[in-house]
């Protein structure tokens, strides 16, 4: 195929992703204003901020269509981000400071 | 001596080394962003109460400002889109775009930031505040950060157009790649900090 011409067909899957990118804007906003409770809030954004970020890694980042050893890189990154997201957790559960010991 | 793979892909990894090095570059980026992530969610569960954004930040200066990183994002995208296509006008263009895009980002923050100021809001004067000013104004730095790659390549960087064209797109890529990031950064923030 010709090269220029698989470009082109890129650029029409940017500028639709950039459409959806907006529309999604509009979606977070106006979720904020239906004041839901904490937890559904905090779930609902971060679903639709993961939708966004989705779109810009797989698309704008070539993400879709990439090498191994960048997955292989990225998925231990996940793993460690991971880790760290779960931090807050584990000191909840800390024994210490929850059991009130004297 | 020439600086081996910067355009073609080395045979083990399938890739050209800078591309190679950008990722592993956002890895860690990932961990520094991640690390205030997660200190903000230990601020937040950890405090007795806990402002709502909206309530006390500029929402639609925000919504404005990711409209504006989201619009850079695509600018940035068709810069590349345009070498690929061998239109180096067009490269101009959309490369001049995401400079200025990236410029509107960070007049639209200083207004933010001088209201909150004007109003005696500083980090010091709550976690909220301490978290808010810290991720927004980390974020700045990279702003600024990819502005100064990107003028770059619009100016001075962009000679290199004539003697080899294939490893500036190749750059313009991995600046790209990078000004990406910073926009998937801002798609978190936004609703973290302005609308939670």
């Amino acid at each position: 195929m010709d090269h220029s011409f698989e470009i082109r067909k890129h650029v029409r899957t940017y500028i639709a992703v950039f459409v959806a990118l907006l529309a999604l804007t509009i979606v977070t906003v106006a979720i904020s204003y239906l004041h839901l409770e904490v937890r559904a809030a905090v779930t609902v954004a971060l679903i639709v901020a993961v939708i966004k970020g989705g779109l810009v890694a797989s698309y704008f980042m070539h993400l879709i269509s990439e090498k191994k050893i960048i997955y292989a890189s990225l998925l231990l990154t996940i793993v460690f981000f991971a880790a760290l997201m779960w931090l807050p957790i584990f000191t909840t559960s800390d024994p210490i400071m929850y059991n009130n010991v004297p | 001596m020439e600086i081996p793979y910067t355009v073609d892909a080395r045979p083990d990894t399938g890739l050209y080394n800078a591309k190679l090095g950008i990722w592993l570059f956002l890895a860690s980026e990932v961990m520094l962003f991640g690390a205030l992530f997660t200190s903000y969610i230990l601020l937040r569960v950890g405090a007795p109460v806990w402002p709502r954004g909206s309530e006390i930040l500029n929402v639609p200066l925000a919504t404005i400002n990711t409209v504006v990183l989201i619009s850079s994002s695509i600018t940035m995208v068709m810069s590349w889109a345009s070498l690929k296509m061998k239109d180096f006008k067009k490269y101009r263009v959309f490369m001049g775009l995401t400079f200025l895009l990236g410029v509107a980002f960070l007049v639209i923050k200083s207004f933010e930031y001088g209201a909150k100021f004007e109003h005696h809001l500083f980090p010091s004067n709550n976690t909220f505040f301490a978290i808010y000013f810290t991720l927004t104004g980390l974020h700045g730095l990279h702003v600024i950060g990819g502005m100064i790659v990107n003028a770059y390549f619009w100016g001075p960087g962009s000679r290199m157009w004539k003697t080899d064209p294939e490893r500036f797109t190749n750059r313009v890529e991995v600046a790209g790649l990078y000004w990406h990031f910073v926009d998937l950064v801002w798609i978190f923030l936004f609703p973290v900090l302005y609308l939670l």
